[in-house]
């Protein structure tokens, strides 16, 4: 149902579209693929990083790693929460060391959570690099932090919250804003 | 103008006397220190109140006034334990609680086993505001092993004998006792408990148990030890009274032991009336540890059966003071016992009067007379001419059990903040008051 | 964001189903964390955590303060084998003297069953029950159920025997509560002497004869035999509790095919169960080690959080 606090900035296409792009940008900059891995945040990082694992096979013909990772146990904000984040399973059976490790979220916000998430990797070894892709950065980061490879970026305020549907899940791809969102609440750890 | 004929009078209250089968409003006039005479108000006696002073007077419209309470089982823990309990202390508790007359148990530091003792506890007495009978022990340092000198305990003023706390477990030794005590017809109060079957248990046996872990102490320890000194009571003669019953089979053993025509008495405590061991496992409060244990639902129901048809002749509180320290520990390190003296007649009023199981009359027998009887001991009715102890009750009070309120040294009650109705207003000892409210 | 019902674990008893899920689930979560090269993620950070025993139980302290390691909290240890009512210091003092130490979390071992609940009445960190008395030991329970669940991905259905010494064993306890809420049959077998009063009141099938008890169950849970414990007299002698309800090889033939071995450990070899049964390959003895830090991590990852104001 429609809802004037609800935008839908991105369908399908121009999902498919940037991922695209942030394919052969990866293949542009990365001349050796053997080295390269991909790793998601679960939950929506994750889908991402399986299609772009695909684009990239269906463009080179090379199969690249995805690990799908889950952040909950590094993230910042566990003795201020009443509740716990429930955790998820970790999934990556590949080694990290001396790898170009592609780490995919889909929107890039305050970036703790990617500081989360680079900790992480660090502790399961260490890496050649790390490059940062997201779909969607939506500015107002507390950390300094930033993408190397970017679908969109998009203008919001910090009440919003940015929203990726994808079909693995939900009925169809896209990407919604809801304006004013968290109005009262802090947005610490907020995407 | 001050009567010179009376020195008190207590008026309008509702006397209820079951010795004198009498329960009527009425005025009570006391004359130093005894009963003078108890009359229904009429013009004559209206004219006579107005000669007294007001302060000679105590109006206890809407109250019951009873003979002053006898609770034979108390532990005063002085000598030795003065940290708990003192004489005076846990005479004031009784008074308090509307007791006049207390029966002291002689498991104290060092044990009430001998002539000096008895004496020592007797002087503190004196002073106290309660009157103190003394109970002295079976056997010599309440061991089982050897009889204590129970004629020099009688001659010194003990009105009975028993080894409470400990059941006296060797079978030779109680019969022994039991005939021994015949010659000074004088009762023995057993603590009935197998020990070598309950040893160690800390609550009652049953699914409770089973849930907590905790160490169980079966009935059966209890209706074991009932039934072996029926048989003995039978084989020698002597007159057992069976403290704190809190297990239907050792009720149903002694309401056979009475049918048969045995010298069998028995006591209940409130808290085997009220409570069962199913509370322990909500907070482990070490105040619901006692010896006997809290049982099930099934034998307070008998418990409570057995009073209402005679076979349980006594209510007695089993006062056992606890200091804090003692019992601010793991539930099954704490020691048995809590208090009981100023919660009883708030708990027989809230869960045996209210309840519709027992009359007031029948309630106050079991406090009164029938106490008296069983130790042979003055009071328990306002009879012309007796000591003036008297307990005003104020029946229809609503109160909450407080730590800060208790007149004894110790708070070890697991009563504390329940809502209870009923209270002793006014205790009145030999004429004096020595507890109001 | 997912919560569990309580902000101690003091016994599964009274916990429900959501909770004990919760636990499992996120136990798998951990179990993962396990298997990579380093063995620590810093989600307790800043979180101190003591581990009070009472009782010497050397395992049990390894695991919990593994577990509490690789979570990054900081662990302290104390440990007294004597109770401190002997000592002259009494369980409230010893406590708040610690508590006054500004820690988070709590893990006890006391042989006082209520002890637990008592260290909650007289300080604000939470509380793990590591054992106490003959009552509980939930996270011992926790780690055999996510054993099964990880084996068998279900409950419901399979049937579980618990072989032992039911009156003094705080782990048979917790098995039963836990099992039966996530809807597993249990049974329970041991002589007639270790068994309590109203036993049947666990709502389990309880058997006197391990071969009855054994006939189309799953897992067989082995229970150490406290021969310290059995001064009482409870069975005439270790022989012949070897011989009556000892889990042999023989035996394992009344199982269900796809049959699981347990036992909490230490292992009386010989005693409860023969090395053949407890080394063979349906054996889990060595995966509930294991099994048993990532639980315990999770429990503890779940309670962390969990303040005052948190408690429902």
């Amino acid at each position: 149902m429609p809802d004037k606090n609800v935008d839908i900035i991105m369908d399908e296409k121009k999902i498919n579209r940037a991922l695209t792009r942030i394919a052969h940008e990866i293949l542009e900059h990365n001349s050796v693929t053997s080295s390269l891995v991909i790793i998601g945040i679960i939950t929506r990082g994750a889908f991402l990083a399986k299609r772009l694992a695909k684009i990239i096979a269906d463009l080179e013909g090379v199969e690249v790693p995805v690990g799908l990772m889950d952040i909950g146990l590094y993230r910042d904000d566990i003795q201020s929460n009443l509740d716990q984040p429930i955790v998820q399973q970790t999934d990556i059976l590949f080694s990290v060391v001396d790898k170009n490790v592609i780490l995919v979220d889909d929107v890039l916000f305050t970036g703790r959570t990617i500081r989360a998430a680079l900790n992480q990797i660090i502790d399961f070894g260490r890496p050649k690099t790390i490059q940062l892709a997201v779909l969607i950065d939506r500015g107002f980061r507390e950390y300094p932090i930033k993408a190397d490879y970017v679908g969109v970026n998009i203008p919001t305020s910090r009440e919003d919250k940015v929203l990726l549907h994808v079909t693995e899940k939900e009925k169809s791809d896209k990407v919604s804003i809801i304006r004013n969102f968290t109005k009262k609440k802090s947005t610490k750890g907020g995407k | 103008m001050t009567s010179k004929k009376y020195d008190l009078a207590i008026i309008n209250g509702r006397v209820i006397d079951p010795e004198l089968g009498f329960g009527k409003d009425a005025h009570v006039f006391i004359k130093d220190g005894k009963i003078a005479k108890i009359e229904v108000p009429s013009s004559k006696n209206e004219s006579e109140l107005k000669s007294f002073d007001d302060d000679q007077i105590i109006d206890a419209t809407g109250k019951i006034v009873v003979p002053g309470l006898i609770d034979v089982h108390v532990h005063l823990r002085e000598p030795g334990r003065e940290d708990a309990e003192t004489i005076a202390s846990g005479c004031k508790a009784a008074a308090a609680g509307g007791f006049t007359s207390v029966c002291c148990m002689p498991n104290t530091e060092p044990r009430i086993d001998n002539q000096e003792t008895v004496k020592f506890v007797q002087d503190r007495a004196k002073v106290a505001d309660a009157r103190v009978y003394v109970v002295g022990a079976i056997t010599k340092n309440i061991e089982g092993k050897q009889l204590a000198e129970i004629g020099d305990l009688v001659k010194m003023g003990c009105v009975a004998i028993t080894d409470d706390g400990h059941y006296v477990q060797n079978p030779e030794i109680m019969r022994r006792a039991l005939e021994y005590a015949k010659m000074f017809n004088i009762t023995i109060m057993q603590h009935a408990e197998d020990q070598n079957l309950c040893g160690g248990g800390v609550m009652n046996e049953s699914y409770e148990s089973t849930r907590l872990g905790l160490k169980g102490a079966p009935a059966a320890a209890e209706e074991i030890a009932v039934l072996r000194d029926i048989a003995l009571t039978r084989l020698v003669g002597g007159r057992l009274h069976v403290q704190h019953v809190s297990c239907k089979e050792a009720v149903d053993a002694i309401r056979s032991a009475k049918a048969e025509g045995l010298d069998v008495t028995a006591e209940a405590t409130p808290h085997h009336l009220v409570l069962t061991d199913e509370e322990i496992g909500k907070e482990f409060n070490t105040n619901l540890r006692v010896n006997p244990p809290l049982r099930t639902l099934e034998d307070k129901e008998a418990v409570i059966a057995g009073l209402v048809d005679g076979t349980i002749d006594c209510i007695a509180s089993d006062h056992a003071p606890h200091s804090i320290e003692s019992k601010d520990c793991e539930f099954d390190q704490a020691p048995p016992g809590m208090i009981g003296l100023e919660t009883t007649v708030g708990l027989i009023k809230t869960f045996i009067i209210d309840k519709g199981v027992m009359s007031w009359a029948d309630v106050i027998r079991k406090m009164t007379s029938n106490p008296a009887k069983i130790l042979g001991l003055p009071g328990g009715t306002l009879a012309d001419g007796s000591d003036a102890d008297i307990t005003i009750i104020d029946p229809d009070k609503k109160w909450t059990v407080k730590a800060d309120k208790f007149q004894s040294k110790s708070s070890n009650s697991p009563f504390i903040g329940m809502k209870l109705n009923g209270q002793v207003y006014k205790t009145i000892l030999g004429g004096r008051v020595v507890f109001e409210r | 964001m997912s919560r569990l019902s309580s902000r101690h674990l003091l016994g599964l008893e009274e916990t429900p189903q959501e909770d004990i899920m919760l636990i499992l689930e996120t136990s798998n979560s951990f179990r993962e964390v396990l298997e990579r090269q380093v063995k620590k993620v810093p989600t307790l950070r800043g979180v101190t955590v003591l581990n009070l025993f009472y009782e010497n139980s050397t395992r049990t302290r390894i695991s919990f303060e593994l577990a509490e390691k690789r979570l990054s909290a900081d662990t302290i240890n104390f440990s007294t084998s004597t109770s401190s009512v002997k000592k002259g210091e009494s369980l409230r003092d010893t406590v708040q003297n610690i508590e006054a130490m500004k820690l988070d979390m709590v893990v006890v071992r006391h042989g006082s069953t209520g002890a637990p609940y008592f260290l909650t009445q007289c300080m604000d960190a939470n509380i793990i029950n590591a054992g106490d008395g003959a009552h509980e030991h939930p996270t011992q329970a926790l780690l055999d159920m996510y054993t099964i669940w990880k084996k068998y991905g279900k409950f419901a259905g399979l049937r579980v025997v618990l072989v032992g010494d039911v009156k003094h064993s705080r782990v048979i306890r917790s098995n039963i509560w836990g099992l039966k809420a996530v809807g597993a049959s249990v049974a329970l077998c041991g002589p007639s002497t270790l068994l309590p009063v109203e036993v049947e009141k666990f709502g389990c099938d309880v058997y006197h004869n391990i071969d009855e008890a054994l006939d189309g169950a799953d897992v067989v849970n082995v229970m150490r035999i406290q021969l310290e414990r059995q001064e009482g007299g409870m069975f005439p002698s270790q022989r012949e509790y070897t011989n009556l309800f000892g889990i042999t090889k023989e035996r394992l033939k009344l199982l269900n095919k796809n049959y699981t071995i347990m036992h909490p450990g230490p292992m009386n070899r010989g005693v409860e169960i023969t090395s053949e049964v407890a080394d063979g390959k349906n054996s889990v003895i060595l995966d509930q080690v294991t099994n048993g830090q990532a639980v315990r991590m999770a429990v503890l990852y779940l309670l962390s959080g969990k303040k005052e104001e948190g408690d429902a």
